[in-house]
């Protein structure tokens, strides 16, 4: 099913979705943000990035602010064009089955 | 079923995408508030003015601090009740108050109102006056129409509108001051009014 239609498996999920689409509209994002935003708890939320972070549709910075360590989330140019098509795929879909 | 849980997915993404760049708990209520403070200080000013010995304005007067102190005044109370009122619909909405969406919203603002300020002060200082007025309604608008990419598309609107009004009150010196009514307090408590109704109320 998912290489017919184009879904990306990668993307199946609540989360992995929430995700791309901040990270979509925003230049980054970072780890506390993301976790207010898609209201999960924080090994959910690590999981899920590692997961897009290993499919190379993020990448992850890790720096110090002060004496706090932050990660940031930026989205890849392969993820970006991986979402899009997802996206397509996804109005395609309910086109066809409405 | 499929299909009901892509259609699912599309509005999540676009939840996500709507709720990481825009702060949309902007309350109308405060928009007539603040449209309200603006006709009352204007309507001080203008008895403190009227009253007075003289029939002009000097800088360093008494009058004139007094004015000062009314718009002051004005733009506080708009701010404080705008806080406020935002602050208890955000909590309404489950929004937060303070986030990456909201700050964002404030330092776009807050950009082009500082700057018109400090440019006006400047203008002040230089012993130009006219064309106040016209400064003030303009230099709100931008910062209006800049804010609005991350708020409540509408306000874009109210941007262009005092932008306009600026624009042609500085074409008419003598009149800042009605420009200045029209363009803060009316303004407002139409906007005030239109995002009340389309908003606050559902």
């Amino acid at each position: 099913m998912g290489i017919i239609n184009n879904i990306n498996k990668a993307f199946d999920h609540r989360v992995r979705l929430g995700i791309m689409s901040v990270l979509m509209v925003n230049e980054h994002a970072d780890f506390r943000a993301l976790k207010e935003l898609l209201d999960v708890t924080d090994g959910n939320l690590a999981s899920h990035a590692k997961a897009l972070e290993q499919a190379g549709y993020i990448s992850v910075q890790k720096q110090f602010i002060g004496k706090k360590p932050n990660t940031k989330y930026v989205v890849t140019t392969t993820g970006k064009t991986a979402f899009k098509k997802h996206l397509d795929a996804l109005e395609k879909l309910i086109n066809r089955n409405q | 079923m499929e299909s009901n849980k892509y259609l699912q997915d599309l509005c999540d993404i676009r939840t996500m995408m709507q709720k990481s760049t825009r702060f949309i708990s902007l309350s109308g209520l405060s928009g007539i508030l603040a449209g309200i403070y603006a006709l009352t200080g204007a309507a001080i000013a203008y008895l403190l003015v009227t009253n007075s010995p003289r029939s002009y304005l000097i800088l360093d007067g008494y009058i004139f601090r007094l004015v000062l102190l009314d718009l002051f005044l004005v733009a506080f109370l708009s701010a404080a009740t705008a806080i406020f009122l935002t602050t208890r619909k955000a909590k309404k909405n489950g929004e937060k108050i303070w986030d990456s969406a909201s700050r964002r919203l404030i330092i776009n603002f807050l950009i082009p109102m500082v700057t018109g300020g400090l440019y006006i002060l400047i203008v002040l200082n230089q012993q130009k006056y006219g064309q106040t007025g016209a400064l003030m309604l303009i230099f709100y608008g931008l910062a209006l129409v800049n804010a609005s990419k991350y708020s409540l598309g509408d306000i874009r609107y109210l941007g262009y509108t005092e932008i306009a009004l600026g624009l042609i009150c500085a074409m008419l010196p003598g009149y800042g001051f009605w420009f200045w009514c029209i363009g803060f307090g009316v303004m407002h408590i139409i906007y005030g009014l239109i995002m009340y109704y389309k908003y606050d109320k559902a």
